[in-house]
């Protein structure tokens, strides 16, 4: 009863800030609401248990991305709304069709899925495993996923020479 | 009704996932684009650590972890374009954004 209604308020103000974010004309609003979108998203990982990717997401996202992302609007300091501007090529009955056919299908997914039956329960956890939501993802991080940990920090390093080499106004 | 299972997530995954579609072909400013890109990874985040509940295993967490660091590297160098584009430009409108299209 209470995790029902802490996860229908949750989702409804995810919902309505990922709108807001989308429909705000201010860029730096939208920015900020994509904060408080970020925090409520970090909320909904602890409501699933998965403490240290709630963790990850406050630090990351709404520390480090978005911070990014203010710098970046702060400096291109916009003289003129870049809205005004209108494509006279744009499809717009193609475009509603289009979005016709997608919540059309959206609409069926929920339907069916509320209707047939429900998944297999949860699989046990598998034996020896360590206790504690950032011990197990660790011990999978340093023996599984070795590998692909390594190449995102590889990622990691090349995205950020290349920010530099593009943002520098001559090498 | 009351009770949450992990349909509840995924349709609210999806619906995060359709606002962040609709952000990127409705707006025509590139850094709101750019926001509209981050709501859709999060939504699949969502996804991922629903799943991870459901099977009582946290590999999809670590995905997830993945997720991230590729949506901070995507952020960084976007940004960086963004920042070079708007140099030589002067503009954050894509649809003046057509130096490359043919």
């Amino acid at each position: 009863m209470a995790e029902a209604f802490v996860f229908y308020g949750l989702a409804a103000l995810i919902l309505g800030f990922a709108v807001l974010v989308i429909s705000t004309r201010n860029t730096v609003h939208s920015v900020l609401y994509l904060v408080v979108n970020f925090l409520l998203v970090a909320m909904l990982y602890v409501m699933l248990g998965a403490e240290f990717l709630a963790a990850i997401q406050v630090l990351v996202y709404a520390g480090g991305i978005v911070v990014l992302y203010l710098f970046v609007v702060m400096l291109v300091n916009l003289k003129r709304p870049p809205e005004t501007h209108q494509d006279p090529r744009r499809q717009t009955r193609l475009g509603l069709a289009l979005a016709g056919a997608v919540l059309a299908e959206l609409v069926a997914i929920i339907v069916y899925s509320s209707t047939g039956e429900s998944v297999p329960a949860a699989a046990p956890a598998e034996a020896g495993m360590v206790e504690g939501n950032v011990e197990q993802i660790g011990m999978l991080l340093y023996t599984n996923y070795l590998i692909p940990f390594e190449v995102a920090s590889v990622l990691l390093l090349v995205a950020m020479i290349g920010a530099i080499v593009l943002a520098k106004r001559e090498l | 009704m009351l009770e949450i299972t992990t349909t509840h997530y995924l349709v609210l995954s999806a619906a995060l996932f359709m606002i962040g579609v609709i952000g990127v072909m409705v707006r025509r400013n590139i850094i709101i684009i750019f926001m509209s890109i981050e709501l859709m990874l999060n939504a699949v985040n969502v996804n991922l650590v629903a799943f991870s509940q459901q099977w009582q295993h946290v590999v999809g967490q670590v995905f997830a972890v993945f997720v991230i660091a590729v949506a901070a590297a995507e952020a960084a160098v976007g940004l960086g374009i963004i920042l070079a584009f708007y140099r030589n430009k002067e503009t954050v409108n894509i649809d003046e954004m057509n130096v490359m299209r043919w």
